[in-house]
């Protein structure tokens, strides 16, 4: 006998996302989509579920997971940061912001970014949907404040 | 009906025609590599995907020539279209594409499992390759070791049958296509082993597999060291189903009965006895019959509690797919061992006992038309004190590589008889091998226990077929007995829903997981999609079956020895013992955590 451990209000959220698609197998995606959007991605225990709920192998859901780049499998940061490094940025001094936010975070860096196309105003980082410009190591501390 | 012309040949053929089949039914053979056929069986796989199969289209429904050449599998005919299969066109771009597919292909052709019966490997012979000129990145992904199935998904090419069988006609779930692009495979759930998702080892995946990604677990070698070694006692047991396609190994027609060269080859390999499982299929209708006639009985006499129908327990496959499936109905099947779960047990105490020899220096090897059969041998419950009650089970195709190893042919060979006593059987134990077979066998015996009179006729032609879910209504001498029957696990699903669900009720139903039964096991010589070799080994099963002095399990002067000497009365203590077993649930279970 194989176990899915989920917490109450997760097994009763989910359930409440299918049973408002119906059960239906063909809305899967819907359901994944909905799930994500609440718990920021999707473990193999979340997919389990769905795929019990629509009466369906989890096979399929993890096929469906695992082919669309939308879906994820790890988990992410409620505010994603991207730090441009781009050539403007770069010069400008970039990477020792980076230092300096992967220091105070402890973390480190998931994916390379492109150029945010903010040049004038290098070096930037974006966190979440706000850009902010001219960054210094110093500026690190009161940026990250703000999300505290 | 609509008019279509293949290289220059007019055929008529039905509306809704593909390219492919119009042309087979002209006798022109285009070569395919994805599309897969089970005819009769339900199971179409098209995906379009490799693009071997495509033809140039030189008149289209508009009179003019399409300009993109058409995959055949999936393009139906249109009135008045003009097609060439092998045009200079066709066949350059048919290179083109398998040599794209050999670039992202191991070429380890020399130790491939599937050498010889590769269907990839014919195209690049049939196409004449000689170099594969596009030169890049091969993808690679973890080899994955089960009791039964060896993955090697480095030799995927994406035709998804493996998908496709698993999904659709045994509705297991295990399989799926994951990932995208050049990382693109068919893997279980989260890429996990098979042993750990919902597969049930039938093996029909590893049977319609094109290449070499989807094999069996080879043990010829553990035998051999085994027959090696003279400390050891080798004992062999034959299936049912594995005396007609054996043959097919060594160039006969499908459908040929090799009973005794099989026995006779079986000698010169150096197994020390040469013992049939039919024998324990005699015991498995004394073991399943009572069960079943105790269990009508009881509920004729007014009792609720009686669980009905009964399942039979033979199919490893179905086994592990009630597990999996339908665990609030695990007292459901019958208790009985499968024949040769039963023929380890014999073997490894009555009969050693009765020899002299210690349990482990007995070895016992099974020949099997069946991948389950490997995992079954492993389950721990069929285990004493870490010795198995069977050691290794080979396929149908191992032994014949076995066979051809020693230098040995089928066809040179006598035909020899078994050993005794484990090696005595009837009509009845023979066609467990074939969809109908086991609840046939039942029957026979059930009716002359239940009702003391002789059957008036022999053969239960209505239990016989190839339609994926039967039923029949068997007169028991004045009390009608319902009998269903499915074979693939699709049918069994279906048929055991509508039972789950109150929708139909019946006494007993028999399982068996592979297309046709046993006959279709995954462990056979590959059919290549030819449903035809299925109904000639199921039609040689019951050829046999006729051919026998004794026909029903319980006249069987070997099985009322065993029960005076041994087991004392079917279902008695020491049955219960060595001869019956239980199940688990493996199906997936919520629990609230935190």
């Amino acid at each position: 006998m194989a176990v899915i451990k989920l917490s109450e209000a997760k097994v009763n959220f989910i359930k409440d996302v299918c049973k408002s698609y119906g059960n239906k197998p063909g809305e899967v995606i819907n359901v994944l989509h909905k799930v994500q959007g609440e718990y920021g991605y999707l473990p193999a225990e979340v997919q389990e579920l769905v795929a019990k709920e629509l009466g369906i192998p989890v096979s399929r859901v993890y096929g469906i997971v695992s082919f669309y780049s939308f879906f994820t499998m790890t988990p992410k940061g409620e505010y994603p940061i991207s730090v441009c490094l781009g050539t403007a940025c770069y010069v400008r001094g970039a990477e020792k912001v980076l230092d300096e936010l992967k220091r105070q975070l402890g973390i480190n860096v998931g994916e390379v970014t492109r150029c945010v196309g903010a040049c004038g105003l290098a070096p930037v980082i974006e966190v979440g949907d706000k850009v902010y410009g001219r960054m210094t190591p110093d500026r690190v501390k009161d940026v990250l404040a703000e999300y505290k | 009906m609509i008019n279509v012309t293949i290289d220059n040949k007019q055929i008529q053929v039905p509306e809704g025609t593909t390219i492919l089949k119009a042309a087979r039914m002209a006798g022109i053979h285009i070569p395919t590599l994805c599309y897969f056929e089970l005819a009769g069986m339900k199971f179409e796989n098209k995906p379009g995907g490799c693009r071997v199969c495509v033809v140039e289209v030189t008149k289209d429904f508009n009179g003019r020539p399409r300009r993109n050449l058409a995959p055949a599998c999936a393009t139906d005919c249109v009135e008045g279209m003009e097609v060439l299969t092998h045009s200079a066109r066709v066949i350059n771009a048919r290179r083109t594409v398998v040599e794209l597919i050999l670039s992202d292909h191991p070429t380890d052709c020399l130790t491939c499992a599937k050498s010889g019966n590769c269907e990839l490997q014919s195209l690049a012979q049939y196409l004449g390759i000689r170099d594969i000129p596009f030169k890049g990145e091969q993808s690679h992904y973890r080899q994955d070791m089960s009791p039964s199935i060896v993955r090697d998904m480095d030799k995927c090419i994406m035709c998804r049958r493996c998908e496709n069988m698993c999904n659709n006609v045994q509705t297991v779930g295990a399989l799926s296509a994951i990932n995208r692009g050049f990382s693109a495979v068919v893997a279980p759930a989260f890429e996990q082993d098979l042993v750990d998702s919902p597969c049930v080892m039938c093996g029909q995946c590893v049977q319609v597999c094109p290449v070499g990604a989807l094999t069996e677990v080879d043990d010829t070698r553990n035998v051999m060291a085994a027959i090696n070694n003279p400390k050891k006692t080798v004992i062999v047991n034959t299936a049912p189903a594995t005396r007609v396609a054996l043959g097919e190994e060594f160039g006969m027609p499908a459908g040929t009965i090799v009973t005794g060269q099989m026995a006779a080859a079986l000698r010169r390999l150096g197994f020390d006895y040469v013992f049939d499982t039919d024998f324990t299929a005699d015991l498995t209708i004394m073991e399943e019959g009572t069960e079943l006639l105790g269990r009508i009985k009881k509920f004729m006499a007014g009792d609720k509690s009686v669980r009905l129908p009964i399942l039979t327990s033979c199919c490893p496959g179905w086994v592990n797919f009630f597990e999996h499936n339908f665990p609030d109905m695990l007292d459901v099947p019958s208790t009985a061992k499968s024949p040769m779960q039963m023929f380890g047990a014999v073997a490894k105490n009555y009969w050693a006992d009765k020899m002299g020899i210690k349990r482990e220096d007995l070895v016992v090897v099974s020949i099997m038309p069946c991948l389950a059969k490997k995992y079954e041998s492993k389950r721990k419950e069929f285990y004493k004190d870490g010795n198995p009650d069977i050691d290794y089970v080979l396929t149908t195709r191992e032994l014949a590589r076995l066979i051809k190893q020693f230098n040995l042919d089928l066809k040179d060979m006598p035909s020899e008889d078994y050993d005794d006593p484990l090696g005595e059987s009837t009509g009845a134990a023979v066609i467990f091998g074939a969809t109908g077979g086991v609840i046939e066998a039942a029957t026979r015996t059930a009716y002359e226990v239940f009702t003391g009179k002789p059957l008036p006729k022999i053969d239960f032609t209505e239990l016989r077929g190839m339609e994926g879910i039967r039923d029949a209504w068997v007169d028991f001498d004045g009390t009608p007995i319902h009998i269903g029957i499915a074979h693939g696990l699709s049918n069994a699903r279906t048929l055991l829903q509508r039972v789950r669900e109150g929708k139909e009720q019946f006494h007993a139903i028999e399982v068996m997981a592979c297309p046709g039964g046993c006959v279709g096991g995954a462990g056979q010589p590959y059919h290549h999609g030819n449903s035809e070799i299925i109904k000639k080994r199921t039609e040689a099963i019951y050829r046999e079956d006729l051919g026998k002095p004794i026909r029903k399990s319980h006249e069987n002067p070997s099985i009322k020895k065993i029960y005076e000497e041994y087991f004392g009365e079917p279902c008695g203590h020491k049955s219960h013992e060595l001869l019956h077993t239980h199940y688990f649930d493996k199906s997936e279970h919520v629990e609230i955590s935190e």
